[in-house]
């Protein structure tokens, strides 16, 4: 008996057709992602898109107070502004907080934050409750420290509920995603509690 | 040709419909085993790499766990890595050649050769030295004649249960029967020890993977008792187990400020030990059919130890492993100055007579909820995590600020405000350090801040985070800095021990 007549015997031919047929569809399969990764690979990367994801609102402006985060002696100050602001309660508070971060944004910021920082959204919920959700770039690009980290929480929440009456508790979503910390230290698990919040922002006034 | 059969065409011989069916199947069975060996490859190879290996080392000035990793056939471990805590080290590579200098000692060593020159003398090493991303790596078999070149004085390798004692490290343990009934089995060790405890049927095991604890003469000790008959010692992993063998439930209370383990039966245990028969049955007594003549165990999982303060202050070194902290320049991570931080806090506090635990003594992954775990379990007088940053100036002295809400149910606290009922002498705590670093002329401040674990530590907790003086980031590594800083925190805590001692 052949080699030939025994592997006709063990193995029908339509199985070692079907067998050859999936062998080379995985190798055209690799060969395709393989092409896919080099194609990849060699296409430019797109730059980080720092626009504004809202067109600034236009209208009557407002003076309002942001309180400003100064990374050289750590202290929060507040600054005096007058920017366009709708007449939502929730629009107002997205456009307050939109101002605050445009501010670190420059690079002259005694606080910089990093290229694409920007808040998506807030939500003030019943009753009290107000959500703060930045893009994931606010918080990638976001220095480490304990302090530097502190800082920025402290403005945010403090120029919320210093310019928004009633908020009780703050909590800082990223990509409308909970996170650990903002930047390794920063705890954004939990809810903010605002009176809390105002121990630190008093701690952190100048001269303290 | 007969029905039933057909003629194969190529072979010239008939084929009829029950070979048909045996090609079939083995053409099956083949298909089948094919299938198996892809799962069974898949499988080994999703199942990942086995548990790591890792070295215990036990020394006057720090315990500490290096991991192993396997190169040519042998165990090796890293010699810069091994030395960093016990003293002042530093390498330079240059090629293959590779310099060693701790304290006043200076190694040679070559890449690929298995002998070294230490202190101008030639040491085999019994196997190649390697160099890894200018990392020394030497076969642990090694260390015993290597070791006592740089640090003069003796080592003991336990190379099977890689286990290293360095100088007089060691805890040595006795034990005996204490009563008969109930019978219990009384431990004392010659440091204080907190061993893991685990029951299972038939045996209670404590495992100390931090405690230098070393064997008694025989392995195995026997004490005459039915209810605890005997006990035995070994090591593996970096580890000693002692394991207690019982024919009824037993639970280990801890002693003594953790001197004395004691092993004694569960309450269900000391019942069915009084109500048992202590040998043969009594006269005229007879086991029922399906009843066992002597008395079978239920064991039910130990309850909860009640622990010990062991250590007064639980120093946290933040970050580690995959968390690297804050980037303090293209060289310098957070992680790596919050270690040498918490070893220069740790010696500042014991020279002032304060028993300290450093959560994390080497580049190990430990999340926030650990942390706080271990500082709730031991309950630490004071829990003092470390950070270090390139903002700003001067030091930071923080307190937990609570998040909102977060209310204790009847005895049971809220973990995310555990914090709660020791805010207070945490705020005290923080200004004794504040007023300390003040008289040392260091830039102070005191502050709350959202940083975890604080709030889920039970008891009294800070956060110090140290920023350079000027702008040199390089300041952080200073010894006299670092030194400046954690001497003025020992300090305070030292001043406030009584206080913080009576705390809960």
């Amino acid at each position: 008996m052949s080699f030939r007549d025994d592997f006709d015997t063990v193995i029908p031919r339509h199985l070692v057709i079907a067998m050859a047929v999936l062998l080379v569809a995985a190798l055209s399969l690799s060969l395709f992602a393989w092409h896919m990764r080099k194609t990849v690979a060699s296409a430019p990367v797109a730059a980080v898109d720092t626009r504004p994801l809202a067109p600034p609102v236009a209208g009557p402006t407002e003076r309002v107070t942001l309180f400003v985060a100064h990374d050289e002696d750590g202290t929060l100050r507040a600054e005096s502004a007058q920017i366009p602001m709708p007449s939502g309660r929730q629009q107002r508070a997205e456009e307050l907080l939109r101002a605050l971060v445009s501010h670190y944004l420059d690079k002259s910021s005694p606080h910089v934050l990093g290229a694409g920082s920007e808040v998506r959204s807030v939500f003030l919920v019943d009753p009290g409750v107000a959500v703060i959700d930045v893009n994931a770039a606010f918080a990638d690009t976001h220095r480490s420290g304990v302090l530097v980290e502190g800082l920025t929480v402290a403005s945010l929440i403090h120029t919320i509920s210093a310019n928004t009456p009633g908020i009780l508790k703050v909590k800082i979503l990223v990509d409308g995603k909970e996170r650990d910390t903002l930047a390794g230290h920063a705890d954004l698990s939990d809810f903010y509690d605002v009176t809390a919040v105002n121990q630190l922002t008093t701690q952190l006034q100048p001269g303290q | 040709m007969e029905r039933g059969e057909r003629q194969d065409a190529r072979a010239g011989r008939p084929r009829d419909s029950r070979q048909e069916a045996g090609a079939t199947l083995s053409s099956k069975r083949l298909l089948w085993r094919f299938m198996v060996v892809i799962l069974t490859l898949g499988a080994l190879f999703l199942s990942g790499a086995p548990s790591e290996k890792h070295l215990s080392v036990y020394s006057l000035a720090a315990n500490y766990s290096l991991p192993l990793v396997q190169r040519e056939g042998r165990e090796y471990v890293g010699l810069l890595e091994l030395l960093e805590p016990l003293g002042k080290v530093s390498a330079k590579s240059d090629g293959s050649r590779w310099r060693l200098r701790y304290n006043n000692a200076e190694g040679i060593f070559q890449a690929s050769k298995t002998r070294a020159r230490v202190q101008d003398r030639d040491t085999d090493l019994g196997g190649k030295f390697l160099m890894e991303n200018k990392r020394g790596l030497v076969p642990v078999g090694s260390l015993s004649s290597l070791l006592p070149r740089f640090l003069g004085g003796p080592v003991s390798l336990h190379e099977d249960s890689n286990r290293l004692f360095i100088g007089s490290a060691a805890t040595h343990f006795t034990a005996a029967l204490a009563g008969d009934n109930p019978p219990k089995l009384v431990f004392h060790f010659t440091s204080p020890v907190n061993p893991s405890i685990a029951t299972e049927p038939g045996s209670l095991r404590m495992t100390f993977s931090r405690e230098p604890l070393v064997g008694p003469a025989s392995p195995t000790l026997t004490f005459g008792s039915k209810a605890i008959p005997s006990a035995s010692y070994s090591e593996g992993n970096g580890s000693a187990v002692v394991t207690v063998n019982s024919t009824i439930p037993v639970m280990a209370t801890f002693g003594n400020d953790g001197r004395t383990i004691t092993v004694a039966p569960t309450a269900a245990g000391a019942a069915a030990q009084s109500a048992a028969p202590t040998g043969t049955p009594a006269a005229g007594s007879s086991p029922t059919p399906g009843q066992a003549a002597s008395p079978v165990p239920v064991l039910t999982p130990a309850p909860q130890v009640p622990a010990a303060r062991r250590y007064f202050a639980v120093v946290d070194a933040s970050h580690g492993g995959d968390d690297h902290g804050e980037t303090l320049s293209s060289s310098l991570l957070e992680k790596d100055v919050t270690v040498a931080l918490a070893r220069s806090l740790r010696q500042e506090l014991e020279s002032r007579g304060i028993t300290t635990l450093v959560l994390r003594d080497s580049d190990a992954n430990l999340s926030l909820d650990q942390r706080a775990i271990f500082a709730n379990a031991d309950h630490a007088a004071i829990y003092i995590a470390l950070h270090a940053a390139s903002s700003g100036r001067g030091v930071r002295v923080f307190t937990a600020l609570l998040p909102f809400g977060g209310d204790d149910r009847g005895p049971f606290r809220s973990w995310t405000t555990a914090q709660h009922a020791t805010l207070p002498l945490s705020q005290a705590t923080a200004s004794a350090v504040v007023g300390e670093l003040q008289k040392r002329q260091v830039p102070v401040r005191d502050l709350v801040a959202p940083l975890r674990p604080l709030n889920n530590v039970a008891g009294p907790a800070i956060a110090v985070e140290i920023a350079p003086q000027g702008s040199d980031v390089s300041q952080l590594t200073a010894p006299d800095y670092q030194q400046l800083v954690t001497s003025a925190v020992a300090t305070a805590i030292a001043a406030n021990r009584d206080q913080l001692g009576a705390a809960p």
